[in-house]
């Protein structure tokens, strides 16, 4: 076998091997995808009727909380970016912590500080080549978040902006997260999550149809907004990483998916270009082979007279 | 017919139970509360407890709520809660285990936990 043709046979097996394991990373994210989808869904009773019950308390009062009141002049605010723990996603985490960037600029503008908590390896890893402070962080659950790792993450936010500002506490709070539209569409978006903005989720409400109810609180509406506001940030967060998850697997398995076609077809142009080498070896030996013998023909001809 | 309400018992997670009931008691963090339908409008700090929803068919449900919220308009209940377990689907011996293992470590939460479904438990 001649030395072109040995060198296009193994990489065509490498290639080959390549293709099988995008093949099964495609399909293992195409069935993850499925599960994460239905877990969204499980986790959506919960966080409507979260939503309703903040609505009800911020429309049915006249009830002031630190956590629904604008500061006057916001110095700071904390912004939670999700990516994930594991590459091979595509654009995925790119994606989000391009806009994680944006946001960070348009506070910036704003005249804001910004503080940045990071969940997932890959936007840890970004800000720590970058040198970048990073107030906290959290890996290893990217793929399949539990409702406890949202409230691990919660904690150490709602911590933060119930300080005061001026004792390093924030005044906003924001989430970049990837939101999870179809299985073929996912957008990095930016949400803020705090200060609630009342009027916008009464709007929301009324626009629905909805009209609620003249509640009676028990104990008093503002011990019921206290309680209720940690566990809706909870929950939005827990809802973000869900998204998020789901998102990731739709990008790995669309990465993994054109990853495996390229494969394909870069099989198909190499067995061709082995065998047109083959081919060539052939020609080349037979001419090799028929000159020889024309040669000796022309040779003994020659003695022959 | 009696008159029903209708009940949603939520966890973070999951949706745990939903049907029609007739009254439903639930402990809250100025004591216990009972619904009936027709009840006023009412949003509820719920303290870890049992929960009992009397159903429409004369049977009883009985679940372990840890913390969360109750809230009732229209006739429709829900009870939200982080954690949420039915006295059916606690393991008894594991929820004792666990109590045992919180007193040792004196970890006051988890021990409170665990003591809320053993006595769902009992309850049941």
């Amino acid at each position: 076998m001649g030395a072109q043709l040995r060198v296009y046979k193994r990489r065509i097996q490498a290639v080959t091997a390549t293709k099988k394991i995008t093949k099964a990373m495609e399909m293992i994210a195409a069935s993850r995808i499925v599960k994460a989808q239905r877990k969204v869904a499980a986790s959506m009773p919960y966080a409507t009727e979260l939503t309703r019950a903040v609505t009800a308390v911020a429309t049915g009062s006249n009830a002031k909380h630190p956590l629904t009141t604008e500061a006057e002049a916001p110095t700071r605010a904390a912004v939670l970016l999700v990516t994930s723990d594991r590459g091979l996603a595509g654009g995925y985490s790119s994606n989000a912590i391009k806009a994680a960037e944006r946001l960070r600029e348009r506070l910036a503008g704003e005249g804001k500080e910004v503080d940045t908590y990071i969940v997932g390896r890959k936007g840890v890893a970004y800000y720590g080549f970058r040198e970048r402070k990073v107030e906290e962080f959290w890996t290893g659950f990217t793929d399949n978040p539990a409702y406890s790792d949202a409230k691990r993450i919660a904690a150490p936010l709602i911590e933060a902006i119930q300080k005061e500002t001026a004792e390093g506490g924030v005044d906003e709070l924001h989430i970049v997260f990837t939101e999870f539209v179809s299985m073929m569409t996912q957008n990095a978006v930016d949400d803020r999550m705090l200060p609630l903005s009342l009027d916008e989720v009464a709007e929301e409400s009324t626009r629905k149809g909805e009209i609620l109810p003249l509640f009676e609180f028990e104990p008093s509406a503002e011990d019921v907004l206290d309680a209720l506001l940690p566990r809706y940030v909870e929950s939005r967060i827990y809802n973000a990483l869900l998204q998020a998850a789901a998102s990731e697997h739709a990008a790995r398995r669309r990465a993994m998916k054109s990853a495996t076609d390229n494969a394909g077809d870069l099989i198909k142009s190499l067995s061709r270009l082995a065998n047109a080498a083959r081919q060539a070896e052939i020609t080349q030996e037979i001419s090799e082979i028929v000159g020889g013998a024309s040669a000796l023909a022309d040779a003994t001809a020659g003695s022959d007279k | 017919m009696a008159a029903e309400l209708h009940v949603e018992l939520v966890a973070a997670d999951r949706s745990v139970w939903s049907g029609e009931a007739t009254l439903v008691v639930a402990r809250t963090t100025s004591g216990d509360i009972g619904i009936m339908p027709g009840h006023q409008p009412l949003l509820g700090v719920l303290e870890s407890g049992p929960v009992t929803i009397r159903t429409s068919e004369g049977g009883t449900v009985i679940a372990a709520v840890h913390g969360g919220f109750i809230s009732f308009a229209d006739n429709k209940l829900s009870l939200l809660a982080e954690i949420v377990e039915l006295a059916d689907e606690i393991d008894v011996q594991r929820a004792e285990r666990a109590l045992e293992r919180a007193k040792s470590d004196a970890d006051a939460a988890a021990e409170r936990r665990a003591e809320i479904r053993l006595r769902a438990v009992a309850v049941h």
